[in-house]
């Protein structure tokens, strides 16, 4: 198709807090817009501290927050004119969520295999317990895992590694064409890191899946990502291919994040640093 | 008793001999032990580890979740409650002597040592400024039994201590939640420092802050260190921050230390196979090479697998490594590896 | 796990388990017995009366004819099925309204809370009366469960609402919308089974209120006292002047009995408490933090 896969218009979102007299409104979001192109599968990384809103918008394109202004079109169709639970559920067969704890992913008490099947179910229209036990298989077999140490596992049982690779799995089953992951990393040990995020690259490869990747590390940004879009206090502050930004980024905030980054290497070794004007406190 | 501090310019690494190590463990073992309903579990969060942090060190821990890192760390404080037992080996201070270890030393000795000789850096800032008093408060409530000087002179040397951490007086009266995360996490800082202390223990210390004052904060902690002369004990998941701040580093692998050595020389040429693993998947801006994940999963603990524990993952296992613990053997100076494949010598 | 396991988990460690199972046990023996009861439970003056415990009456007689014994039967009987009806009814009440309340939110839950909070400050006892007052002879005791039972679910909702109101921000609950489960599918097969915990200590608890406030109403006459129940003995043996004539067994032992229900019912709340308990269940199955 031509035209966007999604595409991000004006897109603000506020939040008041406090009661009826002492409301306090924080924006989080602020005109915030962007397009994914449709014609290749692409990793667009959307980065920055906390408090960029960066989780807030992953969530207005999940359509689990509705934005205060602006629109959001997937594929053509605003996201305020899905209204019933047919038409999110189309939606959502378009669309899935990695999120950032995998060990609140799924409920505790509760088999993990069992979501594969609704699933399978729910978004493949398939009827019978051996299908749906194949599909599930499948889907497990292209994160690297089987059916069969899966089956009747309990989310404690497994590591937090192994419990993302059964969300992707999941959200696979629905055959989407973009994936929206918040910090889908940052909770997983280092040592296991590196097969998410090779799983990633793999999906926009071979499976032709789009990611947006919210994260606030630079270094797996610059790993996996195609595009990069950088955020501050609600405002996209610098946009572009990821290589190019990171390498080379103009905006003097996309600066400070790059300088902050802590490299592994010996080379980086410093000795003490005086602190200086920035680092006062945030009194009111 | 301790002598009454008073400001002092020298740093404090005169007090103690000369050469002891400021805190050395012996094969220490703590394990957690729960029997709920007849299902009893014991899981061997830190087994038989031995090491010991010199004085004027950074020490680094690297090692993942489920390492034992802060299992670790409760034993040092002395923060050993049920389930969490200490099974055998002991912790010997340089400020304690004749003891095994915090969690056994008589209390009014705990009480003169915390703080005054040991610290804590925690994660989460919030949790150590009550939240609901101002900041100064918790400077009264940890440090002015230990400094033996009046309200005003107390006063007058948080002050002079903050100065020189290069924060301003005002954060005294501010509430925590007036400040921000990074904010607290320096001030936390400056309260672990403000009695001059042997040994801090940094646990994850900058883990709840943002990347951008990340940097600011482990600067500060470099420095006071450099002033003071004390160690601190860094214990981190983050790669990049030990190669930032860590002058020794020891890597722990399921409850186990398995390498140990400078850091610049870990990080450089690292040599048990989890620690290579761990360092090449380490990413750089500048370089997108792919890298390989590892396979399998982190070991149980309840339930351990025999002779070296990162066998079942290790692309170099050998036979001997599924029956035997690997040994410590000297790779280079100040360098050990526990690793029969990587040490010919060591294999029996 | 299945229940029989989890009973005989319990049974083997929990002291207080074991000590509920044997008090109840006894109360349900007792109950269980009075379908053997030889004299109608509604007839009077069939056997002595105010003859003391013996060996051809175990607890006695009391003045109106009746052997204490095997009207305690009945009577435990009927109260402990009146408590039971109550605390069943009312559970569903307010795990419907609770549910609903806390995963919809907005107008709903705002409606339905602010009917909750009326029901909460309705002081029981004067309404009860009041309906007892106004319904007289219509007043039956099946009318008085239903009764009971709609003034009963309000505490509960809001604990069941606050429950859900925090499962619904876990992540686990997106993942059940984004693998397309409905509303209906979520709450109970997600949420359920966390509330589920909650639901148990709380029907414990309502039975104990149930009976407790039966009793009440009962001995101070405000129930339809010719079906026998525990306080409807106690009610008839107070009409007697039991204690100042000195007929103690009339009054002792449906007393006895009552206690040792409550007590049954407090002690298995609390060991299937510990039990259910997610955190309790999570360390048994994982074997704690490290």
């Amino acid at each position: 198709m031509s035209g966007a896969l999604i595409e991000l218009a004006h897109v603000s979102k506020t939040f008041t807090r406090g009661g009826l007299f002492a409301a306090r409104r924080i924006e989080a979001v602020a005109d915030v817009s962007f397009r994914v192109a449709a014609e290749r599968p692409v990793i667009l990384t959307i980065t920055g501290e906390s408090g960029s809103g960066k989780t807030t918008l992953a969530r207005m394109i999940l359509k689990i927050v509705e934005p205060s202004a602006g629109a959001i079109v997937f594929c053509g169709t605003d996201l305020k004119s899905i209204r019933d639970s047919a038409a999110r559920l189309a939606f959502m067969r378009q669309v899935q969520p990695i999120f950032q704890n995998p060990f609140e992913v799924f409920n505790p008490l509760k088999h993990l295999d069992r979501y594969l099947y609704i699933t399978t179910r729910r978004y493949g229209g398939a009827a019978d317990m051996a299908t749906v036990e194949h599909r599930s298989d499948e889907a497990l077999r292209q994160v690297g895992l089987s059916l069969g140490e899966i089956k009747r596992r309990f989310p404690h049982e497994l590591s937090g590694g192994q419990l993302q690779r059964v969300a992707i799995a999941r959200a696979l089953l629905a055959g989407p064409a973009l994936i929206v992951a918040d910090e889908p990393v940052s909770m997983v040990d280092a040592s296991l890191r590196m097969s998410i995020a090779n799983l990633f690259r793999s999906l926009r490869d071979e499976l032709r899946i789009s990611t947006i990747y919210i994260t606030h590390d630079l270094t797996t940004a610059y790993y996996i990502s195609d595009e990069i879009i950088i955020m501050q206090k609600g405002k996209i502050v610098e946009r572009g291919a990821a290589r190019t930004v990171l390498s080379a980024p103009q905006h003097p905030y996309s600066r400070q994040l790059k300088d902050a980054v802590l490299s592994p290497h010996a080379l980086s070794r410093q000795p003490a640093l005086p602190h200086d004007a920035r680092s006062l406190p945030r009194l009111p | 008793m301790s002598a009454p501090l008073a400001i002092r310019s020298t740093p404090i690494a005169q007090e103690t001999a000369p050469r002891m190590p400021v805190v050395s463990v012996e094969g220490l073992k703590a394990y957690y032990r729960t029997d709920h309903f007849g299902v009893k579990r014991l899981v061997r969060a830190v087994d038989d580890v031995t090491f010991e942090v010199r004085r004027d060190e950074i020490y680094g821990l690297a090692g993942e979740s489920g390492a034992g890192k802060t299992t670790l760390t409760k034993t040092l404080t002395g923060a050993v409650r049920p389930p969490l037992q200490i099974v055998g080996g002991t912790i010997a201070f340089s400020f304690l002597p004749g003891t095994q270890g915090l969690h056994c030393a008589p209390p009014p000795e705990v009480s003169r040592v915390r703080w005054r000789h040991l610290s804590y850096i925690m994660q989460g800032s919030m949790s150590v400024l009550n939240p609901v008093r101002r900041v100064r408060s918790s400077f009264e409530d940890f440090a002015f039994r230990h400094m033996e000087l009046s309200r005003r002179g107390f006063d007058a040397a948080v002050r002079a201590h903050l100065a020189r951490m290069q924060l301003e007086p005002n954060v005294l009266v501010a509430y925590p939640h007036e400040l921000s995360g990074g904010m607290r996490q320096r001030i936390s800082i400056a309260l672990a420092t403000i009695c001059r202390p042997e040994l801090i223990i940094a646990d994850e210390p900058t883990t709840a802050v943002d990347v951008i004052v990340q940097k600011d904060v482990l600067a500060m902690i470099r420095s006071s260190q450099k002033e003071m002369g004390s160690s601190v004990l860094l214990v981190t998941h983050d790669m990049g921050v030990h190669a930032y701040l860590s002058d020794r580093l020891g890597i722990m692998h399921a409850g186990r230390l398995v390498e140990e050595g400078r850091s610049e020389e870990i990080l450089a040429r690292p040599r048990h196979p989890y620690t290579r693993h761990l360092i090449s998947s380490l990413l750089r801006i500048g370089d997108d090479t792919p890298r390989r994940g590892l396979e399998g999963s982190p070991p149980n603990l309840a339930d351990p697998p025999p002779g070296c524990r990162f066998h079942p993952r290790c692309p170099l296992a050998m036979d001997v490594c599924r029956r035997e613990v690997p040994p410590f053997t000297v790779h280079g100076p100040d360098h050990r590896v526990a690793c029969f494949a990587v040490t010919p010598e060591a294999r029996p | 796990m299945t229940l029989a396991r989890i009973l005989r988990h319990l049974l083997r460690y929990s002291t207080e388990f074991r000590l509920g199972v044997i008090l109840l046990g006894v109360v349900a023996i007792l109950a269980a017995l009075s379908f053997a009861s030889p004299y109608p439970p509604l007839d009077v003056y069939v056997v002595a009366p105010d003859v003391p415990p013996s060996r051809a009456h175990v607890f006695g007689t009391t003045s109106r004819g009746q052997d204490v014994f095997w009207q305690l039967t009945v009577a435990v009987r009927n109260t402990l099925l009146f408590g039971i009806a109550v605390a069943f009814l009312s559970r569903i009440l307010s795990l419907v309204i609770g549910l609903i309340s806390g995963y919809k939110g907005g107008w709903i839950d705002r409606v339905l809370m602010s009917l909750n909070d009326t029901f909460i400050i309705i002081p029981l006892f004067p309404l009860l009366m009041l309906f007892y007052f106004v319904m007289r002879d219509s007043m039956t005791w099946a009318m008085l469960a239903l009764i009971m039972s709609f003034l009963g679910w309000a505490y509960d909702a809001r604990l069941i609402r606050s429950v859900v109101m925090s499962l619904k921000r876990r992540e686990f609950t997106q993942t059940g919308i984004f693998s397309g489960m409905t509303t209906r599918e979520i709450l109970m097969r997600e949420h359920m089974p966390h509330v589920m915990p909650i639901v148990f200590s709380t029907t414990m608890n309502n039975i104990n209120w149930s009976i407790g406030l039966e009793v009440t109403l009962s001995v101070l006459g405000f129930t339809d006292n010719n079906t026998p129940t525990i306080g409807g003995m106690i009610f008839w043996a107070n009409q007697h002047s039991a204690m100042v004539a000195g007929v103690w067994w009339w009054i002792a032992f449906p007393v006895a009995v009552v206690v040792m229900t409550f007590v049954g019912l407090f002690c298995l709340a609390l060991s299937m408490n510990e039990y259910i308990d997610p955190r309790s269940r999570w360390s048994r199955m994982s074997g704690g933090s490290a």
